[in-house]
């Protein structure tokens, strides 16, 4: 028998190299699978809260995060090929117009 | 049995995800994501939840992440450059990872009241047929919004990426309207 | 069966005229707003005397006559209505006011056809009349106080007709303002009021101040009330000190002058006094402050009077002189007598005031009495209509002047209140009356004429010529009141029926009226006979002066040096109020007001606060540098301290 913790641990380390990865990154796409991998780990430990609580809500909700982060892809990718387009880079620190 | 799975697709999966972060072309980056996918497809398995064990690697693993793999192909983004700023990002980077996960991973694994599960009551899978009966009765109204942000998200998709000069994109002078002409 | 008098008709018909001339009169033509702006007010006095006619044959018990319209305030106990209150004294009132000022209405039609604002002179004409009726015929003090207001409005924005003219505007503020303080005095008054007695409409205060007694200990609740209702008479009727506003206001056009600064506006102060008679009567103190004043005010502006070049500066100060008069009447509890002169006064000042503008017109716009001269000729009606009225003025029997100055100075010299230092100083008062107003008479129709090509050339006539019809027929009028108008005051001791004191007498029944004069004929009659003789003096010494031997005037001012230019300078009282009220206001105003409390207070605050704010944004700029990464550096920085705090919690717990 595998404890929920254990499983609950191997999220907080995804998402903790998820967060790093977000902020360490330049390339904007690699930056974007650093949000990518975040969701994962996120979708790990409501699958295992599911499997705790004997209830399916939580798979349910994992769907529902899947549909999402789909959606979320699309645009995103959308967005970093106008960017592309546009600046000629994917440098995240070149794409700072967004400034006071 | 259970438990040795667990690590070894754990250890995978995180090796895979340091991979991400270790890598400079982002098209390793995408491979090593999808390998943490997999993984954690696996796990699922373990937990009992096979239909979205199925959705992981169908959607996430073969749909999305086909997609970023196509964008990186598309843009023929190099690789990262070494700079100053990068390095010492990478000095503070990865200790902060593990100061971080170290924490967290701690406390779980220290104060969690909750005993270990037995699994000896019945058969808890997150089969189709359940999972389709929550979504469709309980969830109707979050599974039909979803649906309306999936299309949002494709019109929103479909202008952002049109080249300029035919959607609303930023007029570029160069290209003239179409013309008629007999 | 109260009959229904329908007064309200009265003071609303001119309201309407002003109303429809006002809004609409800028599209009329000029004989569509001659006949708006005259119609009603000639329907306005048709009524009034229609109300007097039916008035005369009202049972005794029903006078006065009140009738309420409306409420308008109704807190607790004390209320206020919107009414009419109709007595001997209102009727007169109401009288004078609707028929002088319908022959001044007719009169403007002449005087104003060449200047420009035509409808908004006839506008503000009938919004004058509509207030100044409100104040005469209301039943309470507060809505006599709206038409006090009202008429210093009115009066304000007449003054101010030529408004493009600077003396004009500035004249127009001054009377405003003078007129304000005097209000502020009148307004304590009805506050007291309103805290001692918890009304203020005639019907209940009257009574109620009637069972008090009279203050002769010292000064009381009434006598303070007594005062403050005489400053705000002050500054109406321009007394000491607050007279100052009215020789400024003959910048106004003539027909104003006439209405306004003669006949109305400033003896609804006289009104006031003699309405709130029961008070005064109490308070003796307050009364004695009447009477000097209005003495004083007789006798000083007599002095300004008699040096003065401009016609229309010897006539405002005759003005001021006649309301000291009828002050010092009211001030020695002779009502019906300062009535009785303001009555008569509204004749003949406005007929002097009429024919003035008369001359004025005749010379295109000259005023200055040096330039006039020999137009006894020219303009006969003028002249005679004028004449009329100096003689009346200088009370000289049997004109009107004579009976009503008359029996001012005896009932000064007699009277319980009064001494003979007020008949004295009355009777000196009347001789500086009669000179300087004959010497007006000479100055401006007799000997050569004085005057330049420009004064000549009128209309494209090229000569001096009389004024229209419609401008002599109201002059011939109150020529003709101004002579017959005293009769119907004719004392006991020559004959007459007194037939005004009995009309009047129900209103003022207090103690001081029964004084019965009855044994002491003879001396009234020796008093008069002075009075007539130092009249006469006056005539005689200005014929000297200004027709026979015409270089001593100049030689008199000349030995007479630094006395003669400070009366000619009005005694220096405008410098010196500019000196210790004006300039200390103005700055006060600058250095205080606006430099330091505007400049440095208010507008660095706002100033200041701004550039803290601007100080803080630029200070946080930087964080939105643009670049994502420091966003998702903060974002995370966030979600660790949140997520630290409740791990913090749960652990804790």
């Amino acid at each position: 028998m595998v404890p929920v913790s254990y499983y609950l641990a191997l999220s907080a380390i995804l998402f903790a190299l998820g967060v790093v990865g977000f902020l360490i990154k330049r390339n904007l796409i690699t930056l974007f699978m650093s949000i990518e991998l975040m969701l994962n780990a996120v979708n790990l430990a409501f699958v295992a809260f599911a499997w705790q609580w004997r209830s399916l809500n939580g798979q349910v909700f994992v769907f529902f995060v899947m549909v999402v982060a789909a959606a979320e892809t699309a645009v995103g990718l959308a967005i970093i090929i106008a960017v592309f387009r546009t600046r000629e880079t994917l440098n995240v620190d070149r794409v700072n117009l967004l400034k006071l | 049995m259970q438990l040795v799975l667990f690590f070894v697709f754990g250890i995978i999966a995180v090796a895979a995800a340091i991979n991400l972060l270790a890598q400079r072309h982002p098209i390793n980056s995408a491979l090593s994501l999808i390998v943490v996918m997999a993984s954690l497809a696996a796990l699922f398995l373990l937990m009992g939840a096979e239909f979205l064990a199925a959705i992981q690697v169908i959607v996430y693993a073969g749909a999305i992440m086909v997609l970023f793999v196509f964008v990186i192909m598309l843009l023929n983004a190099g690789e990262e450059e070494r700079t100053p700023g990068s390095r010492v990002a990478k000095r503070l980077g990865y200790p902060a990872v593990v100061v971080l996960a170290g924490v967290v991973a701690w406390t779980l694994l220290t104060h969690n009241p909750h005993p270990v599960p037995v699994n000896l009551s019945g058969r808890f899978v997150g089969s189709p047929t359940a999972i389709a009966q929550l979504i469709f009765r309980d969830f109707l109204l979050p599974f039909e919004v979803t649906s309306v942000l999936i299309l949002i998200a494709i019109m929103g998709a479909v202008v952002l990426a049109s080249p300029v000069g035919t959607a609303a994109g930023p007029g570029s002078p160069e290209q003239p309207p179409a013309k008629r002409e007999g | 069966m109260k009959p229904h008098f329908h007064l309200w008709l009265i003071p609303l018909l001119p309201l309407a005229g002003a109303a429809i001339n006002g809004l609409l009169g800028r599209r009329f033509p000029k004989s569509l707003v001659t006949l708006v702006g005259n119609v009603f007010v000639g329907a306005s006095c048709a009524v009034a005397w229609w109300v007097f006619a039916r008035f005369l044959s009202l049972p005794h018990e029903m006078v006065p006559y009140v009738h309420d319209y409306a409420t308008w305030i109704r807190a607790g106990d004390f209320s206020v209505s919107y009414g009419v209150y109709l007595d001997q004294l209102s009727m007169i009132m109401v009288l004078v006011v609707t028929s002088v000022g319908f022959l001044i209405h007719i009169y403007s039609i002449g005087y104003m056809a060449h200047e420009g604002g035509y409808y908004r002179f006839f506008a503000y004409l009938n919004l004058f009349m509509f207030f100044m009726l409100t104040l005469v015929l209301a039943n309470n003090y507060l809505v006599m106080f709206i038409g006090w207001e009202g008429v210093g409005l009115a009066s304000y924005l007449l003054i101010g007709f030529f408004f493009l003219r600077d003396s004009a505007a500035s004249a127009g503020k001054k009377a405003f303002i003078a007129n304000r303080i005097g209000d502020f005095g009148f307004l304590i008054a009805l506050f007291l009021l309103i805290k001692h007695f918890g009304a203020l409409d005639f019907g209940h205060l009257f009574p109620a101040i009637s069972k008090l007694g009279i203050e002769n200990a010292g000064p009381g609740l009434l006598t303070a009330i007594g005062l403050l209702l005489m400053t705000g008479a002050a500054g109406k009727s321009a007394q000491l000190p607050l007279y100052v506003w009215l020789p400024d206001a003959m910048e106004g056009p003539t027909p104003v002058s006439a209405l306004i600064h003669a006949a109305t506006m400033v003896t609804a102060g006289v009104y006031m006094v003699a309405r709130s008679n029961v008070i005064f009567t109490r308070a003796p103190s307050a009364m004695l402050a009447v009477a000097i004043i209005g003495c004083l005010t007789a006798l000083f502006a007599a002095t300004i009077g008699m040096a003065q070049t401009d016609i229309k500066k010897v006539l405002a100060y005759s003005t001021i002189s006649q309301l000291g008069y009828m002050f010092l009447a009211c001030g020695v509890a002779a009502f019906s007598a300062g009535i009785f002169h303001l009555m008569t006064h509204a004749f003949f000042k406005g007929l002097l005031f009429l024919a003035a503008g008369s001359v004025i017109h005749a010379l295109n716009g000259e005023q200055d009495m040096r330039h006039m001269g020999g137009l006894r000729k020219k303009i006969p009606w003028t002249f005679w209509t004028m004449t009329a009225a100096t003689f009346a003025i200088a009370g000289i029997p049997p004109f009107a002047g004579f009976f009503s100055k008359d029996e001012i100075l005896w009932n000064a010299f007699s009277s319980e209140y009064g001494s003979w230092i007020f008949w004295a100083v009355g009777l000196l008062t009347a001789f500086l009356t009669s000179f300087y107003m004959f010497r007006l008479w000479f100055m401006t129709f007799f000997g050569e004429f004085r005057g330049t090509e420009a004064n000549t050339g009128e209309h494209g006539k090229g000569h001096i010529h009389e004024s229209p019809r419609v401008m002599l027929v109201p002059l011939a009028i109150l020529a003709v009141l101004s002579v017959i108008g005293g009769w119907i005051g004719w004392p006991q001791t020559i004959g007459g029926t007194q037939r005004f004191d009995h009309f009047l007498a129900p209103v003022f029944s207090t103690h001081a009226e029964e004084a019965a004069v009855a044994a002491e004929h003879s001396k009234e009659l020796l008093l008069a006979g002075i009075s007539v003789a130092a009249a006469l003096l006056g005539l005689f010494l200005a014929w000297l002066l200004y027709q026979k031997r015409r270089d001593l005037p100049d030689k008199i001012a000349a030995a007479l040096g630094g006395l003669y230019t400070a009366v000619r300078d009005k005694y220096y009282v405008d410098e010196g109020y500019a000196a210790a009220f004006v300039q200390p206001l103005i700055k006060g105003s600058t250095y205080l007001l606006w430099r330091g409390i505007d400049t440095k207070g208010i507008d660095a605050t706002a100033n200041e606060s701004a550039e803290g704010a601007q100080y803080v944004s630029d200070a946080l700029r930087h964080m939105q540098s643009g670049n994502v990464r420091s966003y998702a550096g903060w974002v995370a920085a966030g979600a660790a301290a949140v997520i630290a705090y409740m791990v913090y919690l749960g652990v804790r717990g």
